[in-house]
């Protein structure tokens, strides 16, 4: 205790002096927390800004219509958007229905055991590996192993991978959220485990799957390092092959097999270049891409805002 | 009183009849139920496959690359030169590059984030809280190739009208983006393990007249100390393993990283930089990926490792 | 005298046909019991009320009924409880809960419908039986939302979300999902101690109405409602069945004198 708060004429603790200084450091650290808050929220807004200024001017309709060019001005992202599309696609078939399983099967159907405990801590310890490890095991399993080749389907592979822990993490929490009195409801008239998973919690649980889903999802769009460490090619001037034709069956997988690029892997490219106007291209590239993340984790803000004000 | 007399029901109902499932039915419930069981089991499952996978790639490879090159000049060499006519592979090289960021980082983040935990957890009312979390959710959500370009088209530029002799590409700027791209991340945990701390603790320290902040850093941070430093050491796992930021703003050069203002390889950078290049998939200098990127789970997998356990730990207690 | 049938002091008061009989039925929470040698009657087609002090076990029987308990790692059951007519111990290791809550309705403290459509949830339990046939489907949700008195108030709207309904109209619904399948009993958690003093007498009032063609067990803590709606009355206290006979009985005339203070109110 300082001397301050000693009465110098009575040598007793000064109890008001005391308050005094305790509500000074109370108001001295609120501030300290809002100034860091500030800083932060002015990074966010910097960052999202810097983009707007260098990349809006230059988003058109030719922009999302051409193939990328050695020229900047006539650059395009033709290629970039439907790459990230159908590997996002490919993504969403593998990682949501393996994700949700092993979540339901950790938090519905897992006897405590050690076989359980050691697929819980894979799960937590998988979701901290870097993303470019992902890319390295793919490279060696996938592309060297496997022979796939560098296409949409590895891709789609090796980001379904990553996101992984995000979606099971995400379906066990909207699980073992249920309030019991539904999950009781279930068993009480007779279902199995399946039927009540199926039927019941699955249903009651969607909004929180959906938001592991999308925060999931939002990932996999942004990343590259994965990518790169592939191989995906930097210059693709054609597109896939349609997901969907006027023939019988209409649909068409050979997409899976084609050569590609992402978003991501084209902006890294034009940052790499020299010239400024590849500079501009990418940053028109990153408006979009930030654009489409921070809407899909909004999404996701919301919706879990919407299940936390339901659930009360 | 006779079986027939105590269980004289009749099956005769005032509206209609009852409905059982038939026996088929339930012997094809059970069936199915099962394999459905296996199936979600295979999917949990596949979890560890993907893990021992990771090992095996990473150690196949690199037992390969072991083979010619020594262990000992692997950890003590001083330069990394795999494309050169006389290649060395100095590993120091990159894992200085990566802790300088990695420090850096941490060093923007750490306070940063302790403050707003605390912050969060002890001073900002409910609705403050509703805005800051979505934000730093928001800022979380920012792809990593997005942050590099930031890093190298806007900040470096910046910081270079203060730091005149700044590089280029350096260090310190992707560090400090590291630590902007960390917060999140140790925020939440952080603040998790803050708000476990029980009331009851909470209202123990202010009615022996604590402030606010007293009880904060004498009661709430030591009560949740494990969790915070499992914060800490979630968020250097993530600085150690990001790759677009110093892949973009850090430069390529591979030596021991001393001054921050100039740039360096991280271990990350560097397998960007040989994945875009055209080595041939089976020369010495390809492995090197592979032997890097070992060498960066394995720092990874002790800072995940510790932090489980720490987080565990914190779990049981309250 | 078949052997499988008990010879217990509540033989004393089974005076019509049975549906179940509960014979010293224990019941542990991990080490802890709950229940301690219980032996009752279920008469078939009428209604039996459990009261007692709130932490008299009279719900942890009920949930044992149907093995609710189940649901949970470590719980254990000893005794019988026959079912009539199979004369199976639906409490014995060897049989499956899941074939036990196929035979006997549930209804819970608060409503608990699920996040979907009114229809589905009445559905619910047929579809859960293998029952998907849509004739039969649609007469059963009909028939037993009627049962439920909940048919004239939700007729326009089966394909809306069953939480739009108030809070009594949702445990009437759990009531309809609960019959639509005729279970062969229904078991009832104080089924109003959640809802308002309107909704409360409209499910009493439902309750009188399937008494003669439904067997049903109701705990509750209200004791004038067990006077109203049931014919037989238990009353438990400790984990102990104290008293079983008529309602009427317990209720006028009880032999035991803690039955009596807790009828009028001295203790509970």
């Amino acid at each position: 205790m300082s001397t301050e708060t000693v009465n110098p004429v009575t040598g007793k603790i000064d109890e008001q002096a005391l308050v005094t200084k305790a509500n000074r450091q109370d108001l001295r650290f609120a501030i300290i927390g809002f100034v860091v808050l500030v800083v932060v929220m002015a990074t966010l807004f910097a960052l999202v800004l810097d983009f707007m200024i260098d990349g809006v001017p230059r988003i058109s309709g030719e922009f999302l219509t051409n193939y990328p060019s050695r020229r900047p001005e006539q650059a395009g992202i033709l290629s970039a958007w439907v790459g990230t599309t159908l590997v996002m696609s490919a993504t969403a078939m593998l990682a949501i229905p393996i994700g949700v399983a092993a979540g339901v099967y950790l938090e519905e159907y897992a006897p405590k055991n050690w076989l359980t405990d050691i697929i819980e801590i894979n799960v937590t310890n998988l979701a901290g590996v870097p993303s470019i490890i992902y890319g390295l095991l793919a490279l060696g399993l996938f592309v060297q192993i496997f022979r796939l080749g560098q296409t949409i389907l590895v891709a789609g592979m090796t980001l379904a991978l990553l996101i992984l822990p995000i979606i099971i993490v995400a379906t066990r929490e909207a699980l073992r959220s249920i309030p019991l009195e539904t999950r009781e409801a279930a068993f009480g008239l007779g279902a199995d485990k399946w039927q009540a998973v199926w039927m019941y919690l699955l249903p009651a649980g969607r909004p929180g799957i959906l938001t592991g889903v999308i925060v999931g999802m939002s990932r996999a769009i942004g990343e590259t390092a994965p990518i790169i460490t592939i191989g995906a090619l930097t210059f693709i001037a054609f597109l896939p092959p349609a997901p969907l034709q006027d023939t019988f069956p209409f649909v068409n997988f050979d997409w899976l097999n084609s050569p590609y690029t992402v978003m991501p892997i084209q902006m890294f490219n034009w940052i790499s270049r020299p010239q400024a106007g590849f500079h501009v291209a990418a940053a028109a590239t990153g408006v979009i891409l930030l654009s489409m993340t921070l809407l899909m984790n909004g999404l996701a803000i919301y919706i879990r805002y919407r299940i936390r004000r339901s659930s009360r | 009183m006779t079986t027939a007399e105590l269980s004289g029901v009749s099956e005769r109902r005032a509206n209609y009849g009852r409905l059982v499932a038939s026996e088929a039915f339930l012997r094809r419930r059970a069936i199915t139920g099962n394999v459905i069981g296996v199936l979600l089991f295979l999917a949990a499952a596949l979890s560890v496959l993907i893990t021992a996978g990771i090992v095996f790639v990473l150690l196949q490879e690199s037992i390969l690359f072991f083979r010619q090159v020594s262990i000992l000049d692997f950890l003590t060499d001083t330069e990394w030169t795999p494309v050169f006519e006389n290649p060395r592979f100095g590993i120091i090289t990159l894992v200085s590059g990566t802790l300088m960021t990695t420090l850096i980082g941490l060093a923007v983040a750490v306070p940063a984030g302790t403050i707003l935990s605390i912050y969060l957890s002890e001073f900002a009312r409910h609705r403050t809280r509703e805005i800051i979390k979505p934000i730093l959710e928001l800022l979380a959500g920012v792809p990593t190739v997005a942050f590099g370009y930031f890093a190298l088209f806007f900040l470096t530029p910046i910081f270079q009208t203060f730091i005149p002799n700044l590089s280029g590409f350096n260090l310190l700027v992707p560090g400090i983006v590291i630590g902007i791209m960390i917060l999140p991340y140790i925020v939440s945990v952080a603040e998790d393990a803050m708000r476990a701390v029980p009331d009851s603790l909470r209202e123990g320290a202010f009615a022996l007249g604590f402030t606010r902040y007293q009880t904060a850093v004498r009661v709430v941070i030591p009560g949740a100390f494990s969790g915070v430093t499992a914060a800490y050491l979630l968020g250097m796992s993530r600085a150690v393993g990001e790759t677009m930021v110093v892949a973009i703003a850090a430069g390529q050069q591979a030596k021991i990283a001393l001054n921050p203002l100039e740039g360096a390889a991280t271990i990350t950078a560097y397998i960007v930089q040989i994945s875009l290049g055209d080595l041939p998939h089976n020369s010495l200098a390809y492995l090197t990926i592979f032997v890097a990127g070992l060498t960066l789970f394995l720092m990874t997998l002790v800072f995940n490792l510790i932090a489980f356990w720490l987080r565990k730990k914190y779990r049981e207690i309250y | 005298m078949d052997a499988s049938i008990p010879t217990k002091p509540a033989d004393a008061h089974i005076d019509g046909p049975v549906r179940a009989h509960v014979v010293n039925l224990s019941f542990y929470y991990g080490e802890k019991q709950a229940l301690f040698d219980v032996s009752f009657p279920i008469h078939d087609r009428k209604a039996t009320a459990l009261i007692g002090p709130s932490g008299c076990g009279k719900s942890t029987l009920l949930r044992a009924l149907n093995r609710m308990h189940d649901l949970y790692p470590g719980n254990r059951y000893e005794g019988e409880v026959i079912l009539y007519p199979e004369q199976i111990n639906i409490v014995s290791p060897e049989v499956d809960p899941m074939l036990v809550r196929l035979k006997i309705g549930m209804v819970f403290q608060k409503p608990n419908p699920f996040p979907k459509p009114i229809y589905d949830n009445v559905a619910a339990g047929l579809w859960v039986r293998g029952i998907r046939k849509k004739s039969i489907v649609d007469e059963r949700v009909e028939q037993a939302l009627k049962q439920a008195a909940l048919w004239d108030e939700v007729k326009d709207r089966l394909r809306t979300s069953a939480y739009g309904l108030s809070g009594g109209q949702q445990q009437r619904l759990c009531i309809a999902r609960a019959l639509a399948p005729d279970p062969e009993m229904l078991l009832l958690d104080e089924p109003t101690s959640a809802l308002d003093p309107i909704a409360t007498a409209r499910i009493e009032e439902l309750m009188a109405e399937l008494a003669p063609s439904v067997t049903i067990v109701i705990v509750t803590h209200n004791m004038q409602q067990a006077a109203r709606i049931s014919s037989y009355t238990a009353f438990m206290h400790i984990g102990c069945m104290v008293e079983f006979d008529k309602t009427t009985t317990i209720f006028t005339t009880p032999k035991e004198s803690r039955t009596q203070d807790y009828i009028t109110g001295r203790f509970g």
